[in-house]
């Protein structure tokens, strides 16, 4: 009789598909009830073409719709985008410490996305807005590439329209019909009005725009214990068992993804670690 | 396994083969030191006729040649290139195969072996490195079946190192050369002037159970003396050294110019990594039939020397040699303090022994504490 061995994946199916945007799409999974924190991870496989680390993007407090948003940029993620209705998934997790939503209860919440990188963010913004009491300012500052690259504009749009709360959208270039923001994110913290003494920020995007977004919030004044990051780093185990994922003395899968900026200063200022 | 042991026995070549044989008898499959290619491997034996009998070894950077020693002690050697690692933590694990059965997608596992080992000649770095494994792959919040199922059958008789090797730093890291934990029985090699003995010290009841039904003697105090006379001087011949503090030392030099230097000679060949006792890291690898009705994947060990390691999309982590040697000398030495409580360094010397560029974890720290010292390059 085997044991319980967590890297063998449960059989589960797809339900549902959404393209996104060009080699994105989101999946909903038919896992029974799932429950899982904002910002917690799942390994995801395709049967026959490997496992990937992909963070869960939908609503926890909608266990019954298990829901990621994968971009297809190798093997395995352009299997994942590909599946059909109907086909078998891999599944293991949830993994990973998420965001501290209970850190940030009574504060001005702070959101900051770069690309993709608003995907494992999306848990915390459902909470945040269906909760929306318990926190003071919420203001949500997106960055994409260009307007094609902006990811889940229907609800972006649906949340920009709001009165409590602040959601800026910013694009590195732009042709013609967008009227809005263009630069990076950055520039958008500058602008956006919280308490910095009393404010929480949660970071999801490339590396390098993490850490300039982490320190135009410093310069703002909010304390690097209060600025929380996601991490993506080669995982093959997601438990800290395969050592792909080490960050200096962290893993990020065991230990993270989500830390705090005070954490991570030291290390993201050394290339290579 | 409990503490050290309150009394010694002493058996002779005939004792031990008893050992062998009652060991079998309780159905373990024996694991032991025999010499094959010209150097010390642990595989499958039978009997004492199986051990390397009056072998040597010279072991140096880069440098590892069997030699006769002239007379026929049994472990006349330091560790040779592989460890107990390949047996607790194999090369290579299927974890499961996927059958598409019409709709149905069905995932089935091996079961765990039921084979139970015992490793004759497990040196006290081993049995440290062997706990360090334990920390990792079973200590913590998930325990991994495969290491476990193979771990807990296994019945120990270690070996007090009667010779230092050239590469050996176990002294200077505390994790040898007398095995203080982790064994059934440990024995020390008592060899010359017309005697060939074993002193045998228990470090558990099995062990106990085990010694009082094999022909055996109580030990002397002078025997006991002389046991100890032999790690003594094993002790005090190791052929390396590690400096003290090298964890904080690394943990405040990780943009030293030493890392650029030793990049110049790293080949990234995964040979440490490989030859490691402690190094877990693995990856896995997915295979499937042309039809794709049936799938499996495989974990196999895998080194933060590859460029694959740390790939995300987009490029590699850690692209240059200089960042890869970094991590893996700084996690074994520093960071592992960290993750897991210990050191992930036990002193053993195989990276620096089969280093194709005879690189040497104990020069790379006394470099970096020497500059320190000197108050220059930080």
């Amino acid at each position: 009789m085997a044991d319980y061995d967590p890297m063998i994946p449960r059989v589960a199916r797809v339900r549902k598909t959404r393209r996104e945007i060009a080699d994105v799409a989101t999946l909903e999974i038919d896992a029974g009830d799932f429950s899982f924190a904002p910002g917690q991870f799942d390994m995801l496989t395709v049967f026959g073409v490997g496992e990937a680390a992909i963070s869960v993007s939908g609503d926890p407090a909608d266990p019954s719709r298990l829901v990621h948003t994968i971009r297809a940029v190798g093997a395995v993620s352009r299997a994942l985008v590909d599946l059909h209705v109907g086909a078998p998934i891999g599944l293991r997790g949830p993994f990973g410490r998420g965001w501290p939503m209970q850190e940030a209860r009574g504060r001005d919440v702070i959101v900051v996305a770069g690309g993709l990188g608003l995907a494992p963010l999306r848990p915390a913004l459902y909470r945040l807005f269906a909760e929306r009491e318990n926190y003071g300012r919420v203001i949500l500052l997106y960055g994409a590439r260009s307007p094609q690259d902006i990811l889940y504009r229907d609800e972006l749009e649906q949340w920009r329209g709001r009165l409590d709360a602040e959601v800026e959208a910013t694009v590195d270039h732009a042709r013609g019909e967008w009227r809005g923001n263009v630069g990076v994110v950055t520039g958008l913290v500058a602008r956006a009005a919280f308490d910095a003494r009393n404010a929480l920020a949660m970071l999801c995007g490339p590396e390098i725009m993490m850490r300039f977004v982490a320190d135009a919030l410093g310069d703002r004044g909010v304390a690097p214990e209060r600025i929380y990051l996601s991490m993506e780093r080669n995982m093959k185990c997601a438990i800290g068992w395969c050592g792909h994922c080490q960050f200096g003395p962290v893993f990020i899968c065991r230990d993270g993804p989500v830390f705090s900026y005070a954490r991570l200063r030291g290390l993201l200022a050394t290339k290579e670690l | 396994m409990g503490e050290g042991a309150s009394a010694a026995a002493i058996i002779d070549e005939t004792g031990l083969q008893a050992l062998l044989d009652a060991l079998r008898a309780r159905g373990f499959s024996l694991l032991g030191p025999t010499l094959r290619d010209g150097a010390i491997v642990y595989d499958e034996i039978d009997g004492v006729a199986d051990l390397p009998r009056g072998c040597g070894d010279e072991q140096d950077g880069g440098h590892y040649r069997v030699t006769p020693r002239g007379d026929d002690a049994l472990f006349g050697y330091a560790v040779g290139p592989q460890s107990w690692k390949r047996f607790l933590h194999p090369p290579v694990l299927r974890l499961w195969r996927a059958r598409r059965e019409g709709d149905d997608m069905r995932v089935e596992t091996d079961p765990e072996t039921s084979e139970k080992y015992a490793f004759i000649g497990a040196r006290s770095c081993e049995l440290h490195a062997i706990a360090i494994q334990d920390r990792v792959l079973i200590g913590g919040e998930h325990v991994d079946p495969h290491y476990r199922a193979r771990r807990e059958g296994v019945f120990v008789v270690a070996l007090n190192c009667g010779v230092a090797g050239g590469a050996c730093f176990c002294a200077s890291m505390n994790t040898g050369p007398k095995a203080t934990f982790g064994y059934d029985l440990a024995l020390t090699e008592l060899i010359g002037d017309g005697r060939h003995e074993f002193l045998v010290e228990i470090g558990t009841e099995a062990g106990g159970g085990l010694l009082g039904a094999l022909p055996h003697r109580g030990a002397s105090a002078s025997e006991i003396a002389a046991a100890q006379a032999v790690v003594e001087h094993t002790a005090a011949t190791m052929g390396r050294e590690m400096q003290p503090d090298v964890a904080a030392l690394l943990a405040r030099n990780l943009e030293h110019p030493r890392w650029d230097e030793v990049a110049t000679r790293c080949l990234a060949c995964t040979n440490c990594t490989m030859v490691c006792p402690t190094c877990f890291c693995t990856s896995v690898e997915d295979t499937s039939d042309l039809e794709g009705r049936e799938s499996a994947r495989a974990r196999r060990w895998d080194s933060c020397f590859t460029l694959d390691f740390s790939y995300i999309h987009g490029g590699s982590v850690r692209s240059s040699a200089k960042s890869r040697y970094r991590q893996w000398m700084t996690h074994k030495l520093s960071t592992w303090h960290d993750q897991f409580g210990t050191t992930g360094c036990v002193g053993c010397g195989r990276c620096i022994v089969w280093c194709p560029v005879a690189i040497d974890i104990t020069e790379e720290a006394r470099a970096i504490a020497e500059s320190e010292a000197k108050g220059g390059e930080r």
